[in-house]
């Protein structure tokens, strides 16, 4: 018991990189890939956040009466992180318009009959 | 150190990356790739002077506005990164000149500008992965390069294009978080990102599980990058449908930069031989294996010069893995010789190709029959790239083949050498197979009237093809390099 709730953040961060790992690997529909990559991604910016935290400790903001502070570094981190995520998925979702415009659909399985490409 | 010369590694990085929106905004016509071209000569420069100078001074450790290293960002710089850092801003060097008139050819002209702002990008993120020594600044330089080459490979004329570039995103997108949950969980244990530094802390934490399972992640991250066989399947479909120039120097970069952070990764962030103690080796010695002799007859089965050179990359990536594989001294300078002597014949190859395709405009083996009495220059490079390939004495290939099979021969690694024979013999079959639809197949009456390509492309071609028979007879140079930045890994001590 105590393995599966004290580690209860790494959990949900398994749950998340799995789910969007799955979603990536088994949907057909490109659109429904880029979520997939977002939830995996995202299950990673959780895993940093919920590692910088301290126990009993506070915003890492100074102030008087606080001794104890999360570590912000991960945070910073986790902000280029999800800058560099937020641009993945637009170049993504470019994509996805180009290739509409160009198969007239989204799904792979009928990309994959016109040309053979995906 | 003073002046110019103390900024120089930062300099290298910062020129791209100012310059490229500049580029992005300036007007249509000749000017954006002008300007692309002096920003590529300044920067080959620079490598130069930096590899001269971590030659005689010793390694160049630079601070990121003036932040001490291990708080603020630290660029390091030895013989290694200095001599990648070369690699990368000398093949961009070269392939602007050849540029200007691939490019004219294949991109509509609205977009040309932001093709050389991209490919600036791309060349920005590159020289930031090399230059370096914070392992999260090269995440983020990772993705800078890999975000802008996924949109210089959707600019290709085909659709296909388009799903290469996405296929390409999802796998690199998939392989740079890898890298980033394992820069997660080995500074959840150490508390540091600085690379020196944590080669100094992680060994006292070596046995716990999580460092293990962060060595897990960030080496797949990176052989997803590396296209290491088999997570190679972006990369045939990427470099067939991208545009000429961005095959030419995405070929010859962007998997050498990826292999040069797997040789950090494997040797300096995780010391003391850490990676002997997991099954790593082992797997690059049968994924090497498996794609020296599957790319190699995928190859041989392909239809397009282009698609099959992509495959023979494959292959080639293969060798180096193998001689990482070997883990000793003798394997990780065969695999930074092969590093840079396949950045010279696969650049020299695919300029030639791509002088064919701005001709016919196609390189379907179909469509090129008897060009080779028709371009004489062009095939004459491709000739020479393709005995390099192959590994002929008296051309760069055989230099690097000829290391391996000393590495392999050092560890009586019989099945090795094997594999090495097999795959040379199974390039002279993809490599002939070439030559004979170029030149003894009769030219189709469409071909027959057709000139040699102009000599903006020929020369730049013909630079890289020199250059690979250069370094197969004085190797005194490259291999020098070679085996002081093996050392410098730390792999002698293997």
């Amino acid at each position: 018991m105590e393995v599966v709730l004290g580690h209860y953040n790494y959990w949900v961060v398994i749950f998340l990189m799995m789910t969007g790992f799955y979603t990536v690997i088994s949907r057909g529909n490109l659109v429904k890939k880029i979520i997939g990559l977002n939830i995996f991604q995202v299950s990673v910016f959780i895993l940093y956040i919920s590692i910088s935290t301290v126990e009993n400790g506070t915003t890492p903001i100074l102030k008087e009466g606080f001794e104890v502070y999360s570590n912000p570094l991960p945070h910073v981190l986790i902000l280029t992180a999800i800058v560099v995520g937020v641009a993945t998925t637009a170049l993504a979702l470019a994509l996805v318009v180009r290739i509409k415009e160009a198969y007239g659909t989204i799904e792979e399985d009928e990309i994959h009959q016109r040309d053979h490409s995906l | 150190m003073s002046g110019l010369q103390g900024h120089l590694s930062l300099l290298l990085v910062v020129i791209p990356l100012i310059a490229a929106p500049i580029v992005a905004v300036l007007p249509r016509g000749r000017l954006p790739w002008a300007g692309t071209l002096l920003v590529t000569a300044v920067c080959a420069v620079l490598a130069g002077m930096q590899l001269w100078s971590v030659v005689h001074d010793g390694v160049i450790s630079y601070e990121l506005g003036g932040w001490a290293p291990p708080w603020g960002i630290e660029y390091r710089i030895d013989a290694v990164n200095a001599f990648v850092a070369l690699i990368v801003a000398g093949i961009a060097a070269i392939t602007l000149p050849y540029a200007l008139l691939s490019v004219e050819k294949e991109i509509p002209e609205e977009q040309v500008p932001l093709f050389y702002a991209s490919f600036l990008l791309c060349l920005c993120g590159l020289l930031g992965i090399t230059q370096t020594g914070d392992i999260f600044n090269v995440f983020v330089f990772l993705e800078i390069s890999s975000l802008s080459s996924y949109a210089l490979v959707s600019l290709g004329r085909k659709r296909q294009a388009l799903t290469s570039a996405y296929q390409y995103l999802v796998m690199g997108t998939i392989g740079a978080t890898f890298f980033l949950i394992g820069v997660g969980l080995i500074y959840s244990q150490t508390g540091t990102l600085n690379i020196a530094d944590l080669a100094e802390r992680l060994p006292a934490v070596f046995d716990h599980k999580t460092v293990h399972t962060g060595f897990a992640f960030i080496v797949v991250g990176v052989a997803l990058k590396l296209a290491l066989f088999p997570l190679h399947l972006w990369l045939p479909n990427a470099y067939t449908y991208a545009p000429t120039v961005v095959t030419i120097f995405l070929a010859a970069t962007a998997t050498k930069v990826a292999l040069y952070l797997m040789l950090r990764v494997l040797f300096t962030v995780f010391p003391n031989n850490f990676a002997l103690g997991t099954p790593t080796f082992d797997l690059f010695v049968i994924s090497g294996i498996a794609a020296i002799l599957i790319a190699s007859v995928y190859a041989i089965y392909q239809m397009d010069v282009k698609r099959l050179l992509a495959y023979s990359s494959v292959a080639q990536i293969g060798y180096m893995a193998l001689g990482i594989g070997f883990a000793s001294a003798m394997g990780v300078t065969a695999a930074l010789l092969h590093l840079f002597n396949h950045a010279l014949m696969k650049g020299a190859l695919f300029m030639a190709v791509g002088a064919i395709i701005y001709r016919v405009g196609s390189c379907r083996m179909d469509n090129i029959h008897g060009l080779g009495r028709r371009m004489p220059w062009t095939f004459g490079a491709i000739i020479i790239g393709g005995l390099s390939l192959v590994g002929v004495p008296g051309t760069a290939g055989f230099i690097s083949k000829w290391y391996l099979i000393l590495a392999a021969l050092e560890q009586q690694a019989w099945i090795s050498v094997a594999v090495i024979l097999a795959g040379s013999l199974l390039a002279v079959v993809y490599v002939g197979k070439m030559i004979e639809a170029l030149y003894f197949k009769p030219a189709s009456e469409a071909n027959q009237s057709l000139k040699e390509a102009p000599l903006l492309l020929v020369i730049p071609t013909w630079i890289l093809a020199l250059s690979n028979l250069y370094f197969g007879l004085n190797t005194e140079l490259t291999v020098g390099v070679a085996e002081r930045a093996a050392e410098v890994l730390g792999a002698t001590g293997l």
